[in-house]
């Protein structure tokens, strides 16, 4: 369902080439918790943009959900982004002044849903992150923790075919962290979602059932992790 | 998407910035107020010297002395000032016969008129009786000068209503002797007044043209040894017969001052629709000069606003990425920021237009100028900002728009 293809991303930046990208291949099924891991500048944005549709690779092959996504124009891909990817930052990216509810049916007004159901779906989906009571708050009433719940529920209010989180518990402390984990594993667990992870954090890394390891625009390692860290369980080992 | 989501889009994003946005309209809402402003006192304006001189009696024609221009290489630089005399009325007098009403020559010039310790300048105007026909002139007390004070130089004279007030104050004027330029003149009348309008004979005195020469005007009055005048006027009898009567004179007078065809000549047959019409295209002139002044505050508004909407939309690029990254066209980013620059300024024109219609209410108010409020003004006042908003916001918008997804998001 992602299918990706020797892809490679060169940027200018005035007379040099930065290949962020240099012929990343691999394939994610339906339903998948994975994580891309590697150091800042090893292209794991890079390679988050291209699988969010954000931007097109220079060479090679994407394709999402059978769709090849190079031929699709830009409102092509902004379409694509609406309806089969939910976004979540490490800054959550909230609009400010702008209630919980409106900022998680912010995707549903771009795919012209009417405004009734508009606010239905987007109930549901803060109730799915736990935030039911909370619809009328403006970011800046909510904790980070809230905050960062509000974006998963805008990421998840449209069912995208994958939840793609850019360090999502980068902006966190370390005990909303876990929750924030444990709420992705859950949506994991429950619905089947499919989760790409994208952080520089190996612990964080550990709590997804795959990880690839990306340096210099290359995938150096793409693995399974068997036992991955259970945010919900009590700790004992760690 | 709606119109109506991104209308509140930008309805929300304005009063986020509330002290920006009024600060950003101002520009425009100073441009429209003063457009409409401007428009409403110069249409008034236009309105009220069309009545007043339409109020003259529109079947005058006035004979004025033109400009003489000599020919030859120097055209144009040896120009001298024509005169017109007696001369020329007691011609017109008994050249012109049908639809004639009455034909009168005014000689006027100031004066120093004084009553007691009442001293000042005042407008001193040589007339016959049929004078106050012609200019239909009402007398309130008293009488108007007579063909017999003419006959007899006597020393009378008839007051505007102003000078009236203005010289005995709230004594009654009438068998009151007062001083013009030192010679004493007894009141025998004084007229209504006919209020602050062009042509009103409020700030006049008008004395016996005869008297006049014999007794106050001396040599200026005179050139060549000939009796001068300031003006013939001629009523016609028939509208339709105007333009007759002024060729009629045309031709004598040119007769009588020996011009050939090919000479301008050195008078000017001015009817009252003449009169209009230049007095029309100057006020509209000036009216659409001082609108192109107020068109380019407008201008400058609308600058004003395109260069917070670029600011706006720099600091705003995280939310343009975030928007994106949830599904937002190009065509959609580009629609909410047009909406929120058009919005600020029919906003501002609407603001400008109740301002602009407020002090031109004003001015009708305060009694200066009764100005007159078009739907056409307004329409225009409110198109323009529209118009501005379009052509100001389109560049900020498409920067917007044009913004790459993951740069915006990435933008610090």
């Amino acid at each position: 369902m992602i299918h990706a293809e020797g892809l490679t991303k060169v940027y200018q930046m005035g007379d040099n080439e930065v290949r962020a990208l240099d012929g990343a291949s691999f394939t994610i099924e339906k339903g998948e918790m994975v994580a891309i891991m590697g150091p800042s500048g090893s292209g794991k944005s890079t390679l988050m943009s291209i699988i969010g549709c954000l931007d097109v690779p220079s060479s090679g092959q994407y394709s999402l959900d059978g769709v090849s996504v190079e031929s699709l124009g830009e409102s092509g891909l902004a379409e694509v982004r609406g309806r089969k990817i939910g976004f979540v930052f490490q800054q959550f990216n909230l609009l400010a002044r702008t209630s919980a509810l409106e900022n998680v049916m912010l995707p549903l007004t771009y795919a012209g849903i009417s405004g009734k159901e508009r606010e239905k779906r987007a109930r549901a989906a803060l109730e799915r992150v736990g935030l039911g009571e909370r619809t009328h708050h403006a970011p800046n009433e909510l904790s980070g923790g809230q905050q960062q719940r509000v974006a998963i529920a805008r990421a998840i209010v449209n069912e995208p075919t994958i939840l793609l989180a850019d360090e999502p518990t980068g902006a966190l402390d370390s005990k909303t962290g876990v929750e924030i984990m444990d709420l992705f594993q859950r949506l994991h667990r429950e619905n089947g979602q499919t989760v790409i992870l994208v952080t520089h954090d190996a612990h964080v890394a550990r709590h997804t059932e795959r990880i690839i390891r990306i340096s210099d625009g290359h995938i150096v390692s793409d693995e399974a992790n068997p036992n991955p860290i259970q945010a919900g369980a009590p700790r004992n080992d760690e | 998407m709606l119109f109506s989501e991104n209308f509140k889009i930008a309805l929300r994003a304005l009063r986020a910035n509330k002290m920006r946005s009024v600060l950003t309209i101002l520009g425009i809402v100073i441009g429209v107020a003063t457009v409409v402003a401007l428009l409403a006192i110069g249409n008034g304006a236009t309105a009220s010297i069309t009545s007043s001189i339409q109020s003259g009696g529109s079947n005058l024609l006035t004979i004025s002395p033109g400009r003489q221009q000599q020919m030859g290489p120097m055209a144009g630089q040896s120009r001298q000032v024509s005169h017109m005399y007696y001369a020329d009325y007691q011609l017109l007098e008994r050249g012109l016969k049908t639809n004639i009403t009455a034909i009168v020559p005014v000689y006027q010039a100031s004066y120093s008129v004084k009553f007691g310790d009442e001293s000042f300048t005042s407008n001193v105007i040589g007339v016959m009786e049929a004078h106050k026909d012609v200019r239909s002139f009402t007398v309130a007390e008293g009488r108007f000068i007579s063909d017999g004070d003419n006959k007899a130089q006597a020393l009378v004279a008839v007051l505007g209503g102003t000078v009236a007030h203005d010289l005995f104050g709230d004594l009654s004027p009438l068998d009151k002797t007062f001083s013009i330029n030192g010679v004493k003149f007894q009141v025998v009348g004084v007229l209504e007044s006919k209020g602050a309008s062009l042509g009103s004979p409020d700030d006049s005195i008008f004395i016996p043209i005869e008297t006049g020469y014999k007794k106050l005007y001396g040599e200026t009055a005179l050139y060549n040894n000939k009796k001068t005048v300031n003006n013939i006027l001629i009523s016609v009898d028939d509208t339709a017969a105007m333009d007759t009567v002024s060729a009629q004179a045309t031709y004598l007078l040119r007769r009588s001052h020996e011009l050939k065809p090919s000479e301008e000549a050195d008078f000017n047959v001015m009817s009252q629709a003449d009169t209009l019409s230049t007095l029309n295209s100057v006020t509209q002139t000036l009216t659409i000069f001082l609108g192109a002044i107020a068109g380019i505050s407008l201008l400058v508004g609308g600058i004003g606003i395109m260069n917070i909407m670029l600011v706006s939309v720099t600091e705003r690029t995280k939310e343009i990425g975030l928007r994106k990254a949830v599904g937002a066209t190009r065509n959609q980013i580009l629609t909410q920021f047009l909406i929120e620059t058009v919005t600020l300024s029919l906003l501002g024109g609407i603001i400008g237009i109740l301002l602009g219609v407020g002090i031109a209410l004003a001015f009708s108010v305060s009694g200066l100028i009764s100005s007159v409020i078009t739907a056409d003004a307004i329409l225009m006042a409110f198109f323009f900002a529209l118009s501005i908003g379009v052509f100001f916001g389109l560049y900020p918008a498409m920067r917007a728009a044009s913004l790459h997804p993951m740069v915006a998001l990435r933008y610090e």
